[in-house]
């Protein structure tokens, strides 16, 4: 019993003495340490590294595919995609969300259907998108925005119905019209479940458009996938797949950047460590 | 004049909240409403300010029925409900938003001087403390200038000191403005240092029992023995809304045994 009181302190105190930036270049240390072992495996000959090619030829041909300015050309393509996709599945979302959440004749008459359609796996619409809307721009768009309603809905419904009615009541003392309801209480105060929605929505937008260029697509970073597949490039693979990393990654992060003042007022556990 | 006439009010589950209320109440006049817990206390100010609506019986304002919010009936609820999202500030004037730019920002400032908390106008509300919130939301009921103001439990949740430095203080405010106050409250001393008018209610289903008229001077002083003598007639009649006998021989010990538990 003794000691253990004793060394307690010892085994807390170096945790907290792990600077701002050595926690999150942990993270780094394991991909790499993998990195580099592959690396040397291939430079060393212990692996051909035709079917996994080593970090240097994947940044070689990242660099080469920039360079033509074909990746720029494939990135642009999938992120107008993306960017036309999401706009409309957030535009339907939020509207059916809203009018679900605040009006119970409205849920009752929209929601199960909803939740009916929720419930198919969305890449089984491909077939049908297709015979409807061509193989060309629109049903990739479609699909897309199939994708990105569903999560938007869900959080707008949800978030609208569990306003607090305390605060509803606050309105309503202040004969808020149901305008002024909507635009000084209920947005705001679902601002925050809102920008979890967002977020959720693009992600799957990011998994849609990989789909949609599956099919049929001569342009765009999941072109590049299926083309590398079947020329057998597995390099221009891995560099397509970092594209869409970096892609995913910055755009998640466009909506935090452009959301993040909108929240300041939030009194949340969250906040504390949201610096670090 | 506030008119409360035979009000009832059944709530869907089956609760009997209230039943038979009738009351009237003076414009500028401070009528405080107190008993046992659940006797339709805050049912009876959510009705008058409109929130819900009576099943039966009818409460008019200067004649016009009262069926929804109230541009001259302002409320303070129990916890401060402020607009996390909006500074203080903006909180104060949430009522004002329909005024001219310059009126509103004059007019907060001054009711934000008036509670002392000028030097918070800026910040979040989370940044305040219990008192300071409380105060937010008075400020946000008065800055509007209502004619009736209702106060559920306002200062319940302070700690003795900033409670009675509240009470004062909303009597100052009300010494301004002079508007019409019907304030609920556990504490017998709020009620004594507040009230022209107490009335005792008790439950099941809730009605009015008792009303006792509080013609002391203001400002009142809580350690004189008339105030001690109300607070007795008031704790009495309060052991009698629980139907508790008070024992007639040792008024000390029903007077602590009251004040300690009756609620
Ligand atoms: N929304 C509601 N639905 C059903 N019953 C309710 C509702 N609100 C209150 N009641 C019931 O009505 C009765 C009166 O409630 P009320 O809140 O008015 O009491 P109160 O006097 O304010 O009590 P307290 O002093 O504890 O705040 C209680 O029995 C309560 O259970
Ligand atoms: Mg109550």
């Amino acid at each position: 019993m003794t000691a253990s009181i004793d060394d307690s302190p010892v085994q807390i105190a170096p945790k907290y003495r792990l600077g701002r930036w050595t926690r999150p270049a942990l993270g780094l240390l394991l991909p790499l340490a993998l990195a580099v072992f592959w690396e040397l495996a291939v430079r060393f000959g212990l692996s051909n590294g035709r079917l996994v090619p080593p970090p240097s030829v994947i940044f070689t041909t990242f660099s080469d595919l920039w360079q033509t300015g074909e990746l720029q050309a494939h990135a642009i393509t999938t992120l107008w995609r993306v960017a036309a996709g999401f706009a409309c599945g957030v535009a339907a979302g939020t509207v059916l969300g809203a009018l679900a959440g605040y009006s119970g004749l409205l849920h009752r008459l929209v929601d199960p259907t909803l939740q009916a359609l929720r419930s198919i796996p969305s890449i089984a619409w491909v077939p049908l998108f297709i015979l409807w809307f061509g193989i060309f721009e629109a049903s990739k768009i479609i699909l897309i925005a199939v994708g990105v309603f569903f999560p938007v809905y869900l959080g707008v419904m949800g978030a609208v119905i569990s306003v607090d009615r305390k605060i509803v009541e606050v309105g309503r003392v202040f004969r808020l019209s149901a305008f002024g309801m909507i635009r000084r209480i209920l947005l705001p105060a679902v601002l925050p479940a809102y920008v979890i929605a967002l977020r959720a929505g693009l992600g799957l937008g990011w998994m849609f458009v990989v789909a949609a260029e599956f099919l049929g697509a001569s342009q765009g970073l999941g072109f590049l996938l299926v083309d590398g597949q079947q020329l057998g490039k597995p390099a221009q693979i891995v560099a397509a797949i970092v594209a869409f990393a970096i892609l995913g990654k910055l755009t998640d992060w466009l909506i935090v950047a452009a959301t993040t003042p909108l929240l300041r007022w939030q009194d949340v556990y969250g906040a504390a460590h949201q610096d670090s | 004049m506030l008119d409360i006439n035979h009000v009832g009010k059944t709530y869907p589950n089956g609760v009997r909240a209230l039943d038979g209320v009738s009351l009237t109440v003076n414009l500028g006049e401070i009528v405080v409403v107190v008993g046992g817990s659940g006797c339709g206390k805050s049912t009876l100010l959510r009705l008058v300010c409109g929130l819900d609506a009576p099943t039966d019986g009818s409460i008019r304002l200067d004649g016009t029925l009262i069926s929804a919010p109230h541009e001259r009936i302002g409320i303070v609820f129990q916890e401060p409900r402020l607009l996390p999202w909006l500074s203080v500030a903006r909180n104060v004037g949430f009522g004002l938003e329909d005024r001219p730019r310059p009126e509103r920002t004059s007019r907060v400032a001054a009711q934000l001087a008036r509670v002392g908390l000028s030097d918070k106008a800026r910040v979040w509300p989370r940044e305040l403390s219990g008192g300071q919130a409380q105060r937010v939301a008075l400020s946000r009921a008065l800055v509007t200038r209502p004619e009736v103001l209702l106060l559920d439990e306002p200062f319940s949740a302070l700690d003795a000191f900033t409670r009675v430095d509240l009470q004062d203080h909303l009597l100052d405010l009300w010494a301004d403005q002079r508007p019409t106050l019907l304030v609920v409250t556990h504490d017998v001393d709020e009620a004594i240092v507040l009230a022209d008018r107490i009335l005792v209610m008790r439950a099941r289903p809730g009605r009015v029992q008792e009303e006792i008229v509080i013609d002391l001077p203001r400002p009142r002083d809580r350690q004189s023995a008339a105030f001690d003598f109300a607070k007795r007639r008031v704790l009495n009649a309060l052991d009698h809304s629980l139907d508790r006998r008070a024992r007639a021989g040792d008024a000390e010990t029903v007077l602590d045994e009251g004040a300690a538990r009756w609620w």
